[in-house]
């Protein structure tokens, strides 16, 4: 028999010199304040573009190939930097002991948001194409308007026929929220980098708990979406 | 006929949709040619005609899902409005139903038919509900209310797309070749809807190549061809004496079929 004893007595002074949960905890905010604000302002985006009017579609269209083709660094960055350092913008509680971690942290998340918006509109517009033309054409024929046909028969066929590709964008935004470090947000890759500083001499170590983190939360979620993309399927 | 319409063909009826000078193009394509028609209140007109015709076009200008180019189409008197609210009031008042049945595919038989009723008119549920159920006794599939439209087979959706629009209480029911996606066995039970619709006055616009339904139900036949009206007549007129070489020529080639 190998003796795993070394190992669990690292794993164990790792887990208590380190708040490892904690930092994982920051990770699963940051996912979920930002999967909030970029389905908001991404089925805005989605809208926009499915819209009749060319100059939304033009806003639409300008904002989706710019920021998706825009590295995340950068935004998250900008937004640190331009908002608030350039700008001003204050999102917390300035008087409050906690106001930079507050404030890093949504800026985070309003990058984050900005950012992964633009998937989200391209998602729910791949989900549009799945709807026929016919299901509009009906709701339009029994006298619904143009927002109530959007909003009461074709956007939620949309989102059922979406969900595939939400849950790649949710997926993707839970490991982007790494970036998030670069404005000091602590949050699972910050702690890492710095036990590694601290602790080199369990670099691998460290490394399968943070990797092992990650798979953890992002694993049920492609699961959980898979077997929703199923159940919601609009039978036809 | 000896129905209880009763004179809808008399000349003196009241128009209801009436089709003045309708041009129409896609890009260099004339679909629509100098489209006169004029439908009476409670009268039933097949239109016919051969594939690229233009019969669907000419029944999507009605409720205006395609726009025209010039001329003009008024339903009830009232000039088609050119967008919004306006037009959506106007298609409520026009009935559609479409080829390929077009249910809400993510909503029960009931809600489909409820829809429009509470969405588009601000009736209350309970009275949209209650209706709703009479409707879809009325054309046999209340059984099947609480299902979602793709558990049902062609026929029946195709007769619970009619509920949906009787719904409206439309002015007008327009109907794109109901029963051309449904198979042989099911086209009777919703061409007896319709029949029992045509009887009870209601005022329809039926592209089908159903003869037996012109014949059973239509006051007018229209006879498109190259985006025209070639010939219009009685049902025992236009399929025993076909008055122009391009009917005679349609009529021998789906009566060989
Ligand atoms: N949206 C469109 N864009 C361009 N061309 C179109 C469009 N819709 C129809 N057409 C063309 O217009 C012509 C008339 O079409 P329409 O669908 O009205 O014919 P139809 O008489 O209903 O034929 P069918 O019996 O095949 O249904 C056809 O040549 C068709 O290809
Ligand atoms: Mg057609």
């Amino acid at each position: 028999m190998i003796d795993l004893s070394p190992l669990s007595d690292a794993v164990g002074t790792l887990f208590s010199d380190y708040d490892v949960l904690a930092a994982f905890w920051m990770t699963v905010k940051l996912t979920g304040f930002s999967l909030v604000g970029s389905l908001v302002l991404g089925t805005l985006l989605a809208v926009m573009r499915v819209s009749p009017i060319p100059s939304l579609q033009l806003g639409g269209a300008i904002y989706v190939n710019l920021v998706r083709n825009t590295p995340l660094t950068l935004i998250i960055v900008g937004c640190s930097l331009g908002l608030y350092t350039q700008l001003g913008l204050v999102l917390a509680n300035p008087s409050s002991g906690t106001f930079i971690v507050d404030q890093n942290f949504r800026l985070a998340v309003v990058g984050l948001s900005l950012y992964h918006a633009a998937f989200v509109c391209e998602a729910l517009r791949s989900g549009v194409n799945t709807v026929p033309l016919g299901q509009a054409e009906a709701a339009r024929s029994i006298g619904l308007t143009f927002t109530q046909s959007l909003v009461l028969v074709v956007l939620p066929q949309a989102f059922r026929g979406a969900v595939a590709p939400l849950g790649n964008v949710i997926i993707a935004l839970t490991k982007n929220t790494t970036v998030a470090a670069t404005i000091g947000v602590a949050e699972a890759s910050y702690l890492m980098k710095v036990m590694i500083e601290f602790r080199p001499d369990v670099l691998f170590l460290i490394f399968g708990v943070f990797a092992l983190g990650f798979v953890c939360l992002v694993l049920p979620v492609g699961i959980l979406m898979t077997a929703l993309s199923r159940r919601l399927a609009v039978a036809r | 006929m000896d129905d209880v319409t009763g004179g809808t063909n008399d000349p003196g009826g009241t128009p209801l949709v009436e089709l003045v000078d309708v041009q129409k193009h896609f890009g260099d394509l004339h679909v629509l040619k100098d489209i006169n028609l004029t439908v009476r209140k409670g009268e039933v007109v097949v239109v016919i005609g051969p594939s690229g015709s233009g019969k669907s076009t000419l029944c999507r200008t009605i409720n205006r899902l395609e726009p025209i180019d010039s001329g003009s189409i008024r339903v009830d008197g009232a000039e088609l409005p050119e967008e919004g609210k306006a037009l959506a009031r106007h298609r409520a008042d026009v009935g559609m139903v479409f080829q390929s049945f077009n249910l809400f595919a993510h909503r029960s038989v009931l809600d489909n038919v409820t829809l429009g009723p509470v969405k588009a008119r601000g009736i209350p549920a309970a009275e949209a509900k209650a209706e709703a159920m009479t409707l879809l006794e009325r054309v046999g599939v209340a059984n099947q209310a609480h299902k979602l439209p793709a558990a049902l087979s062609g026929g029946q959706q195709q007769r619970v797309a009619i509920a949906r629009s009787l719904a409206m209480h439309p002015k007008v029911m327009l109907f794109d070749e109901p029963t051309s996606a449904l198979d042989p066995e099911m086209i009777n039970e919703v061409l007896d809807v319709m029949i029992d619709l045509a009887h009870e006055g209601t005022t329809m616009i039926v592209v089908t190549h159903e003869m037996g339904f012109a014949r059973k139900a239509a006051d007018r036949v229209v006879f498109m061809a190259d985006g025209q009206i070639v010939e219009e007549a009685t049902p025992e007129e236009f399929f025993t004496a076909p008055r122009s070489a391009r009917a005679k020529d349609f009529l021998s080639k789906i009566l060989t079929h």
